[in-house]
């Protein structure tokens, strides 16, 4: 029964006066802008969101959030609002906001809203359904430009940390004539192991290099696509003439190579780093040893 | 004949110039197992540094032709496998098992030098 008075309604409702009941609506938010302000900021400290925020710093978001919220709907554009959401996730990412706080506060002021309309209108129930009707649609457009905009942010930053990790992540560095050393820290994803495999290799052939220790001291796990990689990598380096010797297997990842059963048979492994490196002098007929005589220490 | 056969000394250099048809990959095997018997040669160098793609025909009959060099009483050395090919090589499972390989020409010249038996370490291809 409702529902289909609806019907016939909405379609009156948005040629005629959405517009109309929209400047309405956005007058009695004016009107009462310090009392539902008030009220929603009570109600997102009663619904312990926020946390992180101090009741003053809530109480000021609040307010322009409130008046960013009204003016989109005055408007109905939402570029400002937008703005402004990028703005303040941009501020409250940093200190651990989470998304379901910034979509629960900006629902709760739909709801706040909504409630005080209720109270306005409810003697004339054929005008609050109007004035709803025009209401939610551009509420919920608000809530999702917000949201929306929190996300996008959040995923910017996410972006931006693992392009400074990628950055990071994988020198190859010569220590003596035909030998580099690729340190290896952090989690091998299989981006990234493609893009140490092909930095490995240019390097082999830019440095004209023989021996090359990879040191995995610094990768806590690795799964068996991961540890197949190294072994193709190793396999490839070999076919560019170099010896890879792999240094540095925790206990924890040489008992998941062995659980997988990866064949390590053609990988040259030694302890750590520093054996490694010896073991590659000793490959290349380096032979490395204190200076004698230079203080006589007895 | 496709590809060049130098002799060096006591080497014989094959330096491929272009992707070899399959037929020139067997042209070349002859070529250089009959060779290296008539030089008297110690070792075969083959450069494939112009090679582009490795099929699984031609690292076969690389891998090939190392064995039957070595049963003549040479060794091989393949030389100049780019990186690209060489990590498409591993992926196809193409490895040249108990082949040595060296990064180039320069490079192959000097393990033949060293003698193979000495830097078996290095290489580890007899696996």
């Amino acid at each position: 029964m409702k529902g289909g008075r609806n019907q016939v309604n909405l379609e009156q409702v948005q040629t005629e006066s959405t517009t109309t009941l929209l400047r309405e609506l956005v007058t009695h938010l004016r009107q009462h802008r310090t009392q539902l302000r008030e009220e929603w900021a009570q109600r997102i400290t009663e619904a312990k969101l926020l946390t992180v925020m101090t009741k003053e710093e809530i109480f000021a978001e609040a307010t322009s959030v409130y008046d960013n919220y009204v003016e989109a709907l005055e408007t109905g554009t939402f570029e400002a609002l937008q703005a402004y959401a990028r703005n303040l996730s941009e501020r409250i990412i940093p200190r651990g906001v989470q998304t379901d706080e910034v979509v629960g506060i900006v629902l709760l002021l739909r709801d706040v809203l909504a409630r005080s309309l209720f109270g306005r209108y409810h003697a004339d129930f054929d005008k609050l359904n109007r004035i709803l009707d025009a209401y939610e649609p551009a509420a919920n457009r608000i809530a999702i430009t917000v949201a929306v905009g929190f996300v996008q942010e959040r995923e910017r930053t996410i972006r931006e940390q693992q392009e400074a990790i990628r950055e990071l992540s994988t020198p190859v560095l010569q220590v003596r004539e035909r030998l580099l050393i690729l340190p290896i820290i952090g989690v091998i994803d299989p981006h990234r192991a493609r893009q140490l495999t092909e930095q490995l290799l240019r390097g082999i052939r830019t440095n004209r290099a023989r021996v090359v220790v990879i040191d995995i001291t610094g990768v806590a796990a690795m799964d068996s696509n991961v540890a197949n990689h190294l072994v193709l990598t190793v396999e490839a380096s070999r076919l560019l003439g170099a010896t890879v010797i792999v240094t540095g297997l925790s206990p924890e990842i040489a008992q998941t190579l062995v659980n997988i059963g990866v064949d390590l048979t053609k990988m040259n492994t030694v302890g750590d780093l520093q054996g490694g490196i010896e073991e590659a002098e000793r490959l290349l007929g380096y032979k490395v040893g204190p200076v004698e005589k230079v203080v006589p220490t007895e | 004949m496709a590809v060049p056969i130098l002799k060096q000394g006591p080497y014989l250099i094959a330096s491929v110039q272009s992707a070899l048809t399959d037929a020139e990959l067997l042209e070349l095997r002859n070529a250089l197992v009959l060779m290296v018997g008539k030089y008297r040669s110690r070792g075969v160098i083959v450069d494939v540094t112009a090679m582009d793609v490795m099929d699984s025909f031609a690292s076969r009959t690389l891998r090939d032709i190392a064995h039957m060099i070595r049963l003549r009483g040479a060794e091989t050395v393949i030389v100049g496998i780019q990186p690209e090919v060489a990590f498409t090589m591993v992926q196809l499972g193409l490895t040249l098992e108990g082949v040595a390989t060296a990064l180039d020409l320069e490079e192959g010249l000097t393990f033949l030098d060293r003698g193979v038996k000495k830097l078996g370490g290095h290489v580890g291809a007899s696996g």
